[in-house]
């Protein structure tokens, strides 16, 4: 795909987050595209082009009055939405539809209208993972972990670190849900939920949604906001399995996702001025910062341990405070999103200051899939 | 009321064999005639170079602690907290979910590459479950 040839000009969270026990997961998402819609100055009659997860797309449209050429139901985990922005994006480029709407809502705290996540049991995972006491995703999420500690020399310390970073990011946002300073004892003293992690180490459920207008490029430019350039994309899927992931050394599906983002933007990481990487778990970005190529894996515990991702330093990462932080419904990845967005609008509650780059990535399910966006504010 | 049960596999036409074979005290695995690639979970055709002519074989049942968590909470129905979901790489190459028994469910006892050997745990009259422990010797 070519570069910046299509922009975000629309971006909007549900008018909550956190807990919401007077809406609906679908009316969530209409809440989301609603504040999505009025952020960019449009009709729901503008929009041509759709895509949602777990939801299906025929439900939203409906539900919002869209009469879509071109929709996209993709759904493989939270990181869905940085592969509907790929495809949105070619599919803009093909002519396929000119205004993309993207959706994503979670009642993942109150349960309202959401159905429950189950296994069937003569799937592959009900037949060899769920007979051992996988329940959730922090029974199967920090999996790897041990390993991938054993084989670089990570520490637990460094593991703690990224929570009480991310925390120094959240308490400069006032919608995060947990703002309240912590250090690396109180994680390492907080509930233990699967060792080695605990309670601080996993991400918060909540109720939530968030929504993108995505249109070409030279449209972009007549919308009332800045527009934000897709730069590069890369997507790709391994396992729904941990268990048979090809290593727990790294993630399959990020060290194809990734690198395909950076080659189709162009860049080097010495070009990245604020990152974020979807952090369900602690583990998470130290797989991103080494599977991207950051640096070596070896020094992905201690770089975040040394301050390097903390406001003001060099490398801002999960500036919204993440999800282990800010909020998480289940499916984090459209957050990421538009805390990049807002990032590149320069509008974030922590702005980094005269950022032109940001890299958001993604994962679906335990290490299932992976999807990376390259954004730009300069064309 | 019935104790809440863990969950039961639900054996496919592709998977059927693995299951008679651990009925049998057996771990079944399967080879490609073509390329010897060894793999699991069943499937009749080989995910390496896409030969339907594969092998059912009886495997080892050694494997070593590639890794793990403890869980605590929430716990599956059927489970005592703490308990360890391990994942274990056998002999011959692929890895497996399990559980480890005889052995205390700690960090202590739980040592990565801790050789294991298989053990066989009778749910019902229809599933019995592969599980691990510490190899003897």
């Amino acid at each position: 795909m070519r570069k910046n040839q299509v922009a975000v000009v629309g971006a909007a969270e549900t008018t909550e987050l956190g807990v919401i026990p007077n809406a609906s997961q679908l009316q969530l998402h209409a809440d989301a595209a609603l504040n999505a819609i009025a952020d960019a100055g449009l009709k729901l009659s503008d929009i041509d082009g759709f895509a949602t997860a777990v939801e299906t797309p025929q439900q939203v449209c409906h539900y919002l009055g869209i009469k879509p050429t071109w929709v996209d139901g993709t759904s493989v985990g939270g990181c869905s939405f940085m592969l509907h922005v790929r495809h949105a994006a070619a599919a803009i480029e093909a002519g396929l539809c000119k205004t993309v709407l993207i959706t994503h809502a979670e009642s993942g705290k109150s349960m309202i209208g959401k159905a429950p996540r189950s296994i069937p049991a003569d799937s592959l995972q009900g037949q060899f993972e769920a007979p051992y006491g996988v329940y959730g995703p922090p029974s199967m999420f920090p999996i790897p972990v041990l390993r991938f500690m054993k084989t670089y020399g990570i520490t637990h310390e460094q593991l703690a670190s990224v929570a009480v970073v991310q925390r120094e990011w959240a308490a400069k946002n006032p919608r995060a849900m947990m703002k309240d300073p912590i250090t690396v004892a109180d994680v390492l003293n907080s509930r233990m939920i699967a060792y080695p992690f605990r309670l601080l180490q996993c991400c918060l459920v909540t109720d939530g949604g968030g929504a993108l207008i995505l249109t070409s490029a030279d449209r972009a430019k007549d919308f009332p906001r800045k527009p934000v350039y897709i730069m590069g994309t890369g997507e790709s899927v391994e396992t729904p399995m941990v268990s048979q992931m090809e290593t727990f050394n790294s993630s399959r599906a990020f060290k194809v996702a990734g690198p395909l983002a950076f080659k189709e933007a162009g860049i080097a990481h010495k070009d990245v001025d604020h990152l974020m990487i979807y952090d369900a778990f602690a583990h998470l970005p130290l797989f991103g910062l080494g599977d991207l190529g950051f640096m070596p894996y070896e020094e992905t515990g201690q770089f975040i341990a040394d301050g390097n991702t903390r406001p003001g330093a060099k490398l801002p990462l999960n500036t919204n405070g993440g999800g282990l932080s800010y909020m998480h419904s289940g499916m984090y990845g459209m957050y990421a999103l538009q805390e990049s967005v807002r990032q590149m609008r320069g509008i974030a509650p922590a702005q980094v200051p005269n950022a032109k780059i940001s890299v958001c990535h993604g994962v679906g399910g335990m290490f299932a899939a992976s999807g990376t966006i390259v954004f730009t504010n300069e064309r | 009321m019935a104790e809440p049960q863990r969950a039961r596999p639900k054996p496919t036409p592709e998977t059927q064999h693995f299951w008679d074979g651990t009925k049998a005290g057996e771990l079944r695995l399967q080879r490609c005639d073509a390329c010897a690639h060894v793999y699991f979970p069943p499937r009749p055709f080989c995910p390496s170079c896409a030969s339907r002519k594969v092998s059912v074989f009886k495997a080892s049942g050694k494997g070593f602690l590639y890794s793990y968590v403890i869980n605590h909470r929430p716990a599956a129905p059927g489970f005592t907290p703490p308990y360890a979901i391990a994942v274990v790489e056998l002999e011959e190459g692929p890895r497996m979910m399990s559980n480890i028994i005889d052995c205390p469910q700690t960090p202590e006892a739980l040592e990565l590459d801790m050789k294991l050997e298989v053990a066989f745990q009778e749910l019902d009259d229809k599933i019995t479950l592969p599980v691990f422990r510490p190899a003897k010797g």
